[in-house]
């Protein structure tokens, strides 16, 4: 059997849609993981872990990998699915006059590529609010905080200083510019005295921040729609990996699909109560 | 229980051939016994319609105690009707309301085709079972004692299991993509899970993957609506087995 018959096969295709699926379960994990330093920690705390974070993302060629392959899972998942919905629709060219589909599988399951498309849809929305603006416009300032201090005739003087990797304190002054988006330069002599972070946690809060933007409530209620998509896509999706894998038993397969269904809640939950809970702070 | 009789109103899809465009129709019977099974009924309704003059209507059945896998239809928006566990044979009008409209369609897909009314040619199947659903081990003439290959009693029940399908295509009927997966996973794993089998086991993945492929039958998306539907109660355990062999089979296999 040629090469191309096995990868152009029903089980190798879906093979692939399972695991990059699956893949993108655990980038969900991670990705998580990295938005709860926006509600654990509050303040200026809170602001130095998300930003630290961000700064560690976006420097690590591990995670360099791991983010080039998480585009191509999305897309090819995408492609993929969009494709075999196109084969499935095919098969039947005429459908059934009375058809009762409930009596047999959940609604999930078929409705996998309109959950699937929202998600996607949703993708796109949210990379262009905020990958959009870190990856490709780089116009975020960086992070800085404003302390009091005494003059010299002991009045208090509000400064301005960069938070810095080594916690140096450099005044945000025209002494000091800013080149490779992070480096803290003197300008008079050229020289880098520091690194900052790029401030994402301030976009962060002021994009569902009522008070920042006037259109946060706008985009709680598409984040937290978009993530009940999710959460339906993964309802039915995380267990389906496993058997398109060939992964069932009957001793596991329940508890794979118990623990889809709780990944399915728990994750886009969060998610979708992290956006709640910074616009109603 | 008593036998009882009912009125009933059909709405059945009849269709020349399988070039003409079909509709459904809607006949009106009267005093159908509840005993009777649903075949019973379609064939009143036949008699109705030839003593009227009409055509009869076309459907498939053969021993009609549910273990030949040619009866099938859509009833009521469900593949071999209401019952779980049931062929459409085995089905009786005691299932059904008197005065209730039952809607009979043929099962739905690319690859079989429409041969006239409720009548469905379902050669994909056989042409998937040529493809590698056989064991060449001698099994007339001088054949070995049954016994004399020892097989563990789990494989032999699960493999009974798989090999209850009757090939009649309620899943493909019932699959939202009409996928072939649950019928060629229980013919994959038939004979995956024994002795007798394993010889052409790789082959057989392959080919008959390639071949239901090849017939046009849709993607499985483990909806499972097949083995809900499935009237021998086949488990979907075998489409992920038929998974694992396949890929087994395509990363070994030198063909």
């Amino acid at each position: 059997m040629s090469i191309k018959t096995i990868l152009n096969s029903s089980i190798v295709k879906k093979v692939w849609m399972a695991l990059t699926g699956l893949f993108l379960c655990t980038f969900l994990v991670g990705h998580l993981a990295g938005n709860m330093q926006l509600v654990l920690k509050t303040g200026e705390e809170g602001r130095r872990a998300f930003n630290e974070y961000a700064y560690f993302m976006a420097h690590n060629p591990f995670i360099k990998v791991l983010s080039y392959v998480t585009y191509f899972s999305i897309i090819f998942h995408a492609f993929q699915g969009f494709y075999l919905t196109y084969q499935n629709k095919k098969a039947r060219p005429q459908g059934y006059a009375y058809s009762k589909p409930a009596a047999n599988s959940s609604l999930p399951s078929r409705y996998m590529a309109i959950l699937g498309t929202l998600v996607l849809v949703f993708i796109v929305t949210h990379m262009a609010n905020f990958w959009w603006k870190a990856k490709i416009k780089e116009d975020i300032p960086l992070h800085a905080y404003t302390v009091s201090i005494p003059g010299p005739m002991g009045q208090m003087q509000k400064q301005e200083f960069y938070y810095t990797h080594n916690l140096q304190l450099i005044p945000k002054n025209d002494e000091i510019t800013v080149k490779n988006k992070t480096d803290l330069y003197m300008k008079s002599v050229n020289i880098k005295v520091a690194e900052g972070y790029v401030d994402l946690h301030t976009v962060v809060m002021d994009f569902f921040s009522p008070k920042q933007n006037e259109q946060a409530m706008f985009y709680v209620l598409l984040y937290v729609f978009s993530m009940c998509a999710l959460a339906f896509h993964l309802w039915h999706g995380f267990a389906s990996g496993f058997q398109s894998l060939g992964l069932n038993h009957r001793r596991y397969t329940p508890l794979i699909h118990s623990a889809g269904k709780l990944f399915a809640v728990i994750v886009p939950g969060m998610f979708a109560l992290i956006t709640i809970l910074i616009y109603l702070k | 229980m008593a036998t009882k009789f009912i009125n009933i109103t059909l709405k059945i899809w009849r269709q020349q051939n399988s070039q003409s465009k079909g509709s459904l129709e809607t006949y009106t019977l009267n005093k159908v016994s509840t005993d009777s099974s649903f075949l019973e009924m379609l064939d009143q309704l036949n008699e109705q319609l030839i003593s009227d003059q009409k055509s009869p209507v076309a459907f498939d059945h053969d021993c009609r105690e549910g273990i030949c896998g040619m009866c099938s239809l859509y009833i009521n928006g469900r593949a071999h009707g209401p019952a779980t566990g049931t062929t459409t044979c085995q089905l009786h009008m005691r299932k059904f309301k008197d005065g209730e409209t039952i809607y009979v369609e043929p099962w739905r897909s690319k690859a079989f085709p429409i041969v006239k009314d409720l009548v469905v040619d379902r050669s994909a199947f056989d042409r998937i079972q040529q493809a590698g659903g056989f064991i060449s081990i001698n099994t007339s003439g001088k054949t070995m004692d049954a016994n004399a290959i020892p097989v563990p009693k789990q494989n032999a029940d699960k493999a009974f299991e798989a090999a209850a399908c009757i090939g009649c295509g309620a899943c493909v009927a019932a699959c939202k993509n009409s996928s072939a997966m649950l019928f060629v996973g229980a013919k994959v794993s038939q004979y995956a899970l024994l002795p007798q089998g394993k010889v052409e086991a790789q082959e057989r993945a392959l080919n008959m993957v390639r071949q239901m492929d090849e017939e046009g039958f849709g993607n499985c998306t483990n909806t499972g609506a097949c083995e809900v539907e499935c009237p021998k109660g086949i488990s979907i355990e075998n489409i992920a087995r038929m998974n694992r062999e396949f890929l087994l089979a395509a990363s070994k296999s030198n063909k």
